[in-house]
């Protein structure tokens, strides 16, 4: 990770960084930056493989608890027959999608087949590495962090589109025209709305944009992007769009278990249907971290009396946090049908991300405002984020409510 | 010329050559989306990231989509998807076009004065890349920006469904 002066920084605070710096000072000066940057992608892949593993455990369990059933509760730890919970489910998952027979269609294109899910998880690897960790912790420091990450992410509904018509079956091919539909209307509100952290930023490095969120007003109130008008519509867009990005529910569209079976995973089973669910938590978990350091201030700690916990654990508290909201409105809310979805994004998180892009703006030239200026500065900025949402939110849902159920 | 750039340009000229060979029209797009990331791949080890960010956000992520999705609309069957050879009078338009394209190519490369002797790199930030394209560059932005609007608003207006009253077309 970045070599940061980082002996300034408390022992906590440098750990990880000091732990490899000790697995790898035995190698001679040439080959330390390879070792170090292989044990980061081992650091990184170890740690979001557990977490992913945990995830679909704790979505289980959360989903259940919504359902107001138990969950997975039942499989004991290996040879010590003690139920925890539920704590072994994700063991058993493993063993068995390992386990399990490979079957490939026969009319399957058989290259495109095997290399989807491949391709998805290599991709969605990639997004792990400018995202910074903590204070010492970003494996790459890129001066185009912000435009690297949704590079490498664009590329996954093309693996999606690859699985679901390898597959050759009507429900796969269906899920892929969702897919590409769904990516075509969504990239566009994702990459729009984090345009207005980098106008105010100047920035489009991510530890650039973390630092610059590290000041409190007042002494108290972290000065956090999402804490503007600005920023707070920004991140709510964000949001959504990240949503429908990583095919969750209520955007999981090309995989609508009712309408489509599975849509592209229908024809996948054993490993390859594992490595589709890990590409989709990977998304899920890079696409929340790039929210946190967008929006949340990154590492920083919410209030200066808390900032003895290391950076990387107000990091992991605020990437579970919004991990556990997409879990949430899984269990909350119904599935999209797919003209809704393309009018959500069209017709409303478009404009309201344009509106916003000059909203940031008016932010930045009235940053000078000071006393009862600051007052009109955010009675502006507010109408500015408000208004457009009231009117697009009216003009969305004109004509389609109340319903009336006649027969129910 | 090192050994990575003749991987790179080796693998996205044969990467393109067979896309176009190719009588699968969904493959020929995935491969083609390969290609235009050997051309990102061109762009870092020259040492513009930005651009190669660029390039892979653009084409490999919307442009080879609108392609796929292009190929699956206008043709609803899979098997359809394989396109017979064309006849032998469409070869001689396809060589005139393709082989204008070339010239104009060849001649914008020859008639620009390259630089080959030995200079510093140049190492932009992406401030001074956004600084110079608001700045001297400006103009050219703006053109480009309205030129894309314009086809923009040509495909819709193809795309778009004629009046209620007009027939349908009989298909």
């Amino acid at each position: 990770m970045s070599a940061h002066p980082a002996n300034a920084l408390p022992l906590l605070e440098r750990l990880p960084v000091a732990l490899r710096d000790a697995c790898t000072s035995w190698l001679p000066e040439s080959w330390r930056w390879l070792a170090n940057s292989l044990l980061s992608i081992v650091a990184i892949f170890v740690v979001f493989a557990t977490l992913f593993a945990l995830l679909t455990l704790a979505e289980r369990k959360i989903l259940g608890r919504v359902q107001n059933r138990p969950g997975p509760n039942r499989a004991p730890l290996p040879f010590l027959g003690i139920r925890t919970y539920g704590l072994a489910q994700p063991l058993a998952d493993g063993i068995k999608m390992l386990t399990k027979e490979d079957i490939v269609p026969r009319g399957a294109d058989r290259v495109l087949h095997f290399l989807a899910p491949v391709a998805l998880l290599a991709f969605s690897i990639l997004t792990f590495a400018v995202i910074p960790y903590g204070r010492a912790l970003l494996p790459v420091e890129l001066d185009a962090a912000v435009l690297y990450f949704f590079a490498a992410g664009a590329a996954t509904e093309l693996a999606i589109f690859m699985a679901g018509w390898a597959s050759r079956n009507k429900y796969s091919l269906l899920a892929a025209m969702r897919a590409l539909a769904q990516l075509i209307s969504y990239e566009l509100p994702l990459l729009l709305s984090i345009v207005p952290v980098v106008l105010v930023a100047g920035s489009l490095s991510t530890s650039e944009i973390v630092e610059q969120q590290g000041t409190w007003l007042f002494g108290v109130f972290p000065q956090w992007h999402v804490f503007t008008p600005w920023g707070f519509a920004g991140f709510l867009i964000f949001f959504v769009a990240a949503l429908a990005e990583s095919n969750r529910s209520p955007f999981d569209l090309p995989e609508a278990e009712s309408e489509l079976i599975a849509g592209h995973l229908t024809e996948y089973s054993g490993f390859k249907y594992a490595l589709f669910f890990m590409a989709e938590y990977f998304g899920m978990c890079a696409l929340s971290g790039m929210g946190v350091t967008l929006f949340l201030g990154g590492w920083q700690a919410p209030i200066p009396a808390l900032a003895f916990i290391p950076s990387y654990g107000w990091f992991a508290a605020k990437l579970l946090a919004l991990l556990f909201v997409f879990m949430w409105i899984r269990a909350t809310f119904p599935r999209l049908r797919i003209d809704q979805l393309t009018r959500l994004a069209w017709k409303f998180l478009v404009p309201l991300a344009l509106v916003n892009l000059f909203t940031a703006a008016f932010w930045v030239l009235s940053s000078g405002w000071a006393g009862p200026l600051a007052f009109a500065r955010w009675l502006v900025a507010g109408t500015l984020v408000l208004g457009p949402f009231l009117v697009l939110g009216r003009r969305l849902s004109a004509g389609l409510g109340p319903r009336t159920y006649r027969y129910a | 010329m090192s050994l990575a750039f003749l991987l790179i340009a080796f693998l996205t000229v044969a990467t393109a050559a067979v896309a176009m060979a190719l009588r699968n029209l969904v493959r020929s797009a995935l491969l083609l989306g390969a290609s235009w990331a050997g051309v990102a791949a061109f762009y870092l080890w020259a040492g513009a990231e930005f651009l190669a960010f660029a390039q892979v956000l653009v084409y490999v992520g919307a442009i080879s989509m609108v392609v796929l999705f292009a190929v699956l609309l206008t043709r609803p069957s899979r098997d359809e998807g394989a396109v017979s050879p064309a006849s032998a009078g469409r070869l001689l338009p396809a060589l005139i076009a393709g082989g204008s394209v070339l010239g104009v190519l060849v001649g914008a490369i020859v008639g620009s004065p390259l630089r080959t002797a030995a200079k510093p790199p140049l190492a932009f930030t992406v401030r001074e890349l956004g600084l110079q394209l608001m700045g001297p560059h400006a103009a050219s932005l703006v053109v480009v920006g309205a030129l894309l609007t314009v086809a923009l608003l040509g495909a819709v207006v193809i795309a778009a469904p004629g009046r209620p009253g007009d027939r349908e077309d009989p298909r």
